[in-house]
């Protein structure tokens, strides 16, 4: 940035900051242009041409995506030629798009569909050829729909600017142009580690998550099974938003009453097995640190992380914790002690988790977390399904008086919170590791330098006679960087946290979409969720996980002792190499 | 010499070719700009670009395998599926085309049983139409890899291909 200079903007004169674009300098002085490729956090294609404006002494319509501000540059936005020009694009994409907004999953929060009307497109003058693919169902986490997408390539930049992964990319050229995997393989061939990111950034439907909605509708009308659903951390700080709220608002208690109305028969909290993760990663990490075990520990929450070090980084695998995900590790509890504690038949109890992530679904398939054969999560569904689910089923859930959890599993601690949050899954096992090794309490439970969006966070804690330093990735990018650290020097880290999505699981690719006041990856919408998990754990009185008396008694009752064997049995999992066609290049630019 | 032996070697011997061209490249100091005339370099030798070679390619240069395909796909120079020892461009120019370019080319598909973009099973003939070859005077125009047949009836165009599976003793067909 550098000097301000002087822009006129429709005959006004502006002053704007030297060097950067023309849509960056109207977007701060009140003019905001319509854009469909464009996305602040990615590079800049200029492929829709749907921003542009006139620039005196220019012979061609210039995208203010691309073009620098210029001292004295006069600027047009909103000319009539200016107005048909950006009609005639859009309506060049609209000739080709299938226009079934009625039966489509955005309708109503569709930016093609928002600028069709904001931007006047009154009578549809042509109908185009349109595009004839199939739909990849390949993947039980994300489908891909050719037919919708308008080549925006949003989702592209996404996939290896931001996650490093590199799955996708276009293919052919001119009509036939679509964005496929490499090979044109199905997705769930491919090396797409279903974080969903894309679906986040797509202007359209052409990327969403596999839908179970109708799959979990016809359960909970089936009266023989028991329904138990759990929820995550990140749900309750999001789903306001796809009801109208205000982002930041706490829906904890109106998201589990709703449940009860759909017809679950108990609403357990993904928070409870967050306490026990914490509990069986806390002393797996201790014992590693004591024994001269592998250094360092890696988290293994995050589903898509895990498919893309087995896909890319075998070599760290061993550093993996061996710890089932709070998701799977609840569901484990729930066909094994739960079960047996209330008499039923596991194959009798119907595991639903409602989750911000769309790599849970495919997490939940995942063979080698079954016990004795018994798989656990029965059926996976985001935050906008359940949103959609509650306004399908007439719930109101705005107005619906909040709910507490059923016990036994319903009770969390503040640590288990701030899961959903990037950082969290550290502090949270700091708060309990320290005292676990130390033998004292720690007195700042708040750990800031591990909060916020920075894409790589470091600390350093004195425990005992060990300096501990730890880290925290999020988005696969700065997963990257930091491998390539530990790569360089094995031993700088004890610890490190990684989460696929930029932001932890409050951004997850299952997330309501962003509203019209903020774009997928906005740092204050981010920033209002987290403040609603970090408010949660602030208001509890027990904030570290191994204080939760309802833990302990699980360890009691049934699991014996943490990283003991029965718990290994239960709780803990296994990762293998993966290599899925096109996995030779790990994808850093 | 057992046959399958000696296509294997024939494979091995291409594969090096292939890295020995990208290292000279390398050399010169170019990594990803270099990936069209790997490419280039790949067709040529391989006569097709196969999955196996973009997976080398992409470890090679370091560009991801889907953008690579993203490449490949794009230009109409390149090919992912095998060719045949012979490649038929007719030509459907507008003066070929006038004087029953059309015409031959559905001879063409008829004797060899494949349509147009196809290949025959014993990877002997490829077929493809080209939109002016610059040589309307000759019109209808047909090449077959660098030779150029003039002034094409459907009895001539029979005739060719007889000759060509005649002369053609060896058969490509388990090569690739």
């Amino acid at each position: 940035m550098g000097n301000t200079i002087t822009i006129i903007v429709n005959n006004k004169p502006y002053p704007v900051e030297d060097g950067q674009t023309i849509m960056q300098a109207l977007d701060k002085i009140g003019f905001h242009l319509p854009r469909l490729c464009y996305h602040p956090k990615l590079s800049v294609e200029g492929a829709c041409r749907m921003c542009i404006v006139e620039v005196e002494g220019s012979n061609n319509y210039v995208t203010s995506c691309t073009a620098k501000v210029a001292e004295g540059m006069k600027i047009s936005t909103n000319t009539a030629e200016l107005r048909k020009a950006r009609r005639d694009i859009l309506e060049l994409l609209l000739d080709s798009h299938p226009v079934d907004c009625n039966t489509c999953e955005r309708n109503g929060n569709c930016e093609l569909q928002d600028l069709a009307r904001s931007i006047g497109v009154k009578i549809r003058q042509f109908e185009g050829e349109k595009k004839q693919y199939e739909i990849d169902l390949s993947s039980p986490a994300i489908t891909r729909d050719p037919n919708k997408c308008i080549l925006c390539g949003r989702c592209i930049r996404m996939c290896s600017e931001i996650q490093g992964v590199n799955a996708i990319d276009f293919t052919n050229r001119g009509f036939d142009s679509t964005v496929v995997t490499a090979f044109n393989s199905p997705i769930n061939s491919s090396v797409c580690i279903n974080c969903g990111q894309c679906i986040n950034v797509c202007p359209t439907a052409a990327l969403s998550e596999k839908y179970y909605t109708v799959e979990l509708f016809r359960e909970l009308s089936d009266s023989k099974k028991i329904k138990i659903v759990q929820i995550a951390p990140a749900v309750r700080a999001a789903i306001g938003e796809a009801f109208g709220m205000e982002p930041g608002t706490n829906m904890e208690k109106q998201t589990v009453a709703t449940l009860r109305k759909l017809g679950f028969d108990k609403v357990f909290d993904t928070q409870f097995s967050a306490d026990l993760t914490i509990m069986e990663e806390g002393y797996e990490f201790l014992n590693r640190l004591t024994n001269n075990g592998i250094l360092p520990m890696i988290t293994s929450c995050s589903p898509a992380w895990i498919k893309y070090a087995e896909q890319f980084h075998d070599e760290i695998l061993p550093n993996i914790s061996t710890c089932k995900s709070p998701m799977s590790m609840m569901s484990s509890i729930l066909k094994t002690y739960y079960a047996k504690k209330i008499g039923a038949d596991p194959l009798n109890i119907l595991s639903v988790a409602v989750m911000p992530c769309v790599a849970k679904k495919y997490e939940a398939q995942r063979e080698e977390l079954k016990i004795d054969g018994i798989g656990l999560t029965d059926i996976v569904i985001t935050t906008r399904e359940l949103a959609w689910m509650i306004k399908s089923a007439g719930i109101d859930l705005v107005s619906t008086k909040g709910e507490e959890f059923d016990n036994i599993f319903g009770f969390s601690s503040g640590a288990a919170t701030i899961f959903g949050v990037t950082g969290g899954v550290m502090e949270a096992a700091l708060r309990s590791a320290y005292e676990l090794y130390v033998g004292e309490t720690v007195v700042d439970i708040e750990f800031n330098e591990l909060r916020g969006f920075k894409g790589i966070k470091e600390a350093e804690i004195k425990m005992g006679d060990k300096n501990i330093r730890v880290a925290v990735a999020h988005g696969i990018g700065n997963a990257n960087a930091i491998l390539e650290i530990v790569k360089e020097d094995p031993s700088r880290y004890q610890f490190i946290e990684i989460m696929s999505c930029p932001g932890g699981c409050i951004n997850g690719g299952g997330q309501p979409y962003a509203g019209s006041e903020y774009i997928a990856l906005n740092e204050n919408l981010l920033e209002k969720r987290a403040s609603v998990l970090y408010q949660i754990d602030r208001s509890k009185t027990i904030r570290r996980s191994h204080e939760n008396p309802e833990i302990q008694r699980l360890y009691k009752e049934y699991l014996e002792r943490p990283n003991g064997p029965k718990s290994h049995k239960i709780l803990h999992t296994r990762y293998a190499k993966k290599s899925p066609r096109g996995v030779v290049y790990n994808g850093k630019m | 010499m057992n046959n399958n032996l000696k296509i294997r070697e024939d494979i091995d011997d291409r594969k090096e070719k292939l890295v020995k061209f990208i290292d000279e490249k390398r050399g010169k100091g170019y990594n990803k700009s270099a990936l069209m005339s790997v490419l280039h370099k790949a067709q040529e030798i391989y006569g097709f670009i196969s999955t196996e070679v973009i997976e080398e390619i992409s470890m090679c240069l370091g560009i991801p395998t889907a953008s690579i395909w993203g490449v490949v796909t794009f230009y109409h120079f390149f090919t992912t599926k095998p060719r045949g020892k012979y490649i038929i461009s007719v030509c459907l120019g507008t003066a070929c085309y006038v004087r029953g370019s059309k015409r031959i080319l559905n001879k063409l598909k008829e004797v060899l049983g494949i349509g147009l973009n196809e290949t025959t099973k014993d990877r002997l003939f490829t077929l493809e139409a080209k939109y002016c070859l610059g040589c309307c005077g000759l019109s209808p125009v047909m090449m077959i890899n660098d030779e150029v047949y003039e002034k094409l009836t459907t009895k001539k165009v029979v005739e060719i291909i007889k000759n060509l599976k005649a002369e053609s003793e060896v058969h490509y067909s388990e090569i690739n």
